[in-house]
């Protein structure tokens, strides 16, 4: 079991961090969110819709709503940096190939890659494949926007501009962030609400500083990063001595 | 052992009852995409295509040179190499054709097409697809399946003819096999129904490769081991695949 008896609210228009120690979930709970995965109980509700109960259709055209930023950008490989970000407008819209373009150059520009449009996605960085992968995630001006460990990997140049776009693109277009992220100072710079889920709960949630007033052993390990604490350093092991002690036998 | 074997029958059954269903749901997309991304399916003839037209024609070239160099040296023992041409054509056009471009086609573009799809999968493109309320099976998996399905006929008619033409070099430049009686047995022997058996095996063998390849590709684990063991899956069961339909349809035609 991956969560259990998870429950949080995520505001609408905010930027809302959800953090926690690698493996316990968080990819998963965006899965759930945008119903790549189902779960076996309990009730996800997006923008007023119930997720189980929609069929294809609904699906796809609440999914028109939300952009998603996948942790490695995942732009097609065989379309150029200016069609990637066509590629949602050229799927779903009637627009004429003037107004696409005048829309791609815009959303590229506000992601400062404008110049990259001819580029292929094996010729970018991986900030860069980022952008512009944030460029196509709000292609369709989403309302809702999901950021996949948009930081992770990234040079400090790369990050910082990532985190001013995270919150401009918040601010300017109104959007609901939803940013999945370890990263706990990056965070604390965009969001305005987080929560820290560990051992499929909710271990904490509120503003960084909440989080970091918080005066459980688990929060403040995490917010601190300390190697050993409630999140233990080893993974489950037989005793040392005994293993050491024990001969050839592997296990 | 018995519970292996019933496990691993329980597997394959599975496996096919999946695929099954990956194909119902492929064909009832296929009138949706050529209404509408006619243009995606022209591009994948063309890379399923024209990109294994250099190893169709190399091949095809020296098979029907061997036939002709065997043929000739068989027939000769009887005194009736004049009958070179109709061996040859019979023999491109029946089997060799369709089997062998079938199999040439699962190596060169089977594999392209599994490995990019899987590749595809493992680096989130189709989960960003199906995010951007794209269905994958249409952008993707279709215009694939049927660039391999048009490819295929081709490519084997293609193989028949230059296979054909390596033979005539061989029987008529080489050995002088009479011109005439090359063509004019050619043309006595093989009759409308050796064309449409070439044609049927070469399509039903284009379904069969173009449908094995993308979906191993789409059903691949998305790591780098799993996207090298669809690519090698796609060849292998092609080829067993392949052989057994030949059968099959070589077994019907001959009734």
């Amino acid at each position: 079991m991956i969560f259990d008896d998870l429950s949080l609210d995520i505001p609408r228009g905010k930027v809302t961090a959800i953090m926690g120690p690698s493996g316990t979930g968080k990819t998963t709970l965006l899965k759930l969110i945008t119903r790549q995965l189902l779960p076996d109980r309990g009730q996800i509700n997006v923008a007023g819709q119930e997720l189980a109960e929609l069929s294809q259709r609904h699906l796809y055209a609440l999914r028109k709503r939300i952009g998603i930023l996948f942790q490695n950008g995942a732009l097609l490989t065989d379309l150029s940096v200016f069609e990637n970000v066509a590629f949602p407008l050229r799927e779903h819209t009637m627009l004429s190939p003037s107004l696409i373009r005048h829309v791609v150059l815009t959303k590229l520009h506000a992601v400062g890659l404008r110049g990259a449009a001819t580029l292929m996605p094996a010729e970018l960085s991986g900030g860069m494949a980022r952008r512009v992968a944030l460029a196509r995630a709000i292609a369709m001006d989403p309302e809702i926007i999901i950021y996949d460990e948009p930081f992770v990997g990234l040079d400090p140049i790369s990050m910082g501009v990532i985190v001013r776009l995270v919150r401009q693109m918040n601010d300017a277009l109104g959007i609901s962030s939803i940013v999945v992220s370890h990263d706990v100072a990056e965070l604390s710079h965009v969001a305005d609400r987080s929560f820290l889920i560990s051992g499929g709960k909710v271990a904490a949630s509120g503003s960084p500083e909440d989080l970091s007033a918080t005066p459980s052993d688990l929060v403040q390990q995490f917010m601190n990063g300390m190697a050993d604490g409630p999140v233990p350093f080893h993974y489950p092991a037989p005793d040392y001595a005994e293993q050491l002690l024990g001969g050839d036998e592997q296990s | 052992m018995l519970r292996d074997l019933w496990g691993n029958a329980e597997e394959f059954l599975r496996a096919f009852g999946a695929l099954q269903l990956f194909f119902l749901r492929l064909l009832a997309s296929i009138p949706r995409v050529l209404a509408n991304r006619f243009r995606l399916v022209i591009y994948q003839v063309y890379n399923a295509g024209a990109l294994s037209l250099v190893i169709i024609l190399v091949c095809g070239f020296f098979v029907g040179a061997v036939l002709g160099l065997q043929g000739y040296r068989n027939l000769a023992q009887f005194g009736s190499e004049d009958a070179l041409g109709a061996v040859v054509a019979l023999a491109l056009i029946q089997e060799l054709g369709p089997v062998v471009s079938a199999l040439l086609f699962a190596g060169r573009a089977g594999t392209a097409l599994a490995s990019e799809i899987g590749l595809m999968r493992a680096t989130d493109q189709l989960s960003a697809m199906e995010m951007m309320a794209v269905d994958p099976i249409r952008r993707v998996v279709v215009p694939r399946f049927l660039g391999g399905v048009v490819a295929m006929p081709l490519l084997s008619a293609i193989f028949i003819m230059i296979g054909i033409f390596g033979a005539y070099l061989v029987g008529v430049g080489l050995y002088g096999v009479d011109l005439g009686a090359f063509w004019g047995q050619m043309q006595d022997t093989v009759v409308n129904s050796d064309i449409y058996e070439s044609f049927i095996k070469a399509f039903v063998f284009g379904v069969a490769a173009s449908l094995l390849a993308v979906w191993e590709g789409y059903s691949a684990i998305p790591t780098a081991e799993g996207v090298g063991r669809a690519t090698t899956r796609t060849v292998v069961i092609t080829s067993i695949v392949v052989l057994i339909l030949d059968f099959i349809i070589t077994a019907f035609a001959v009734n």
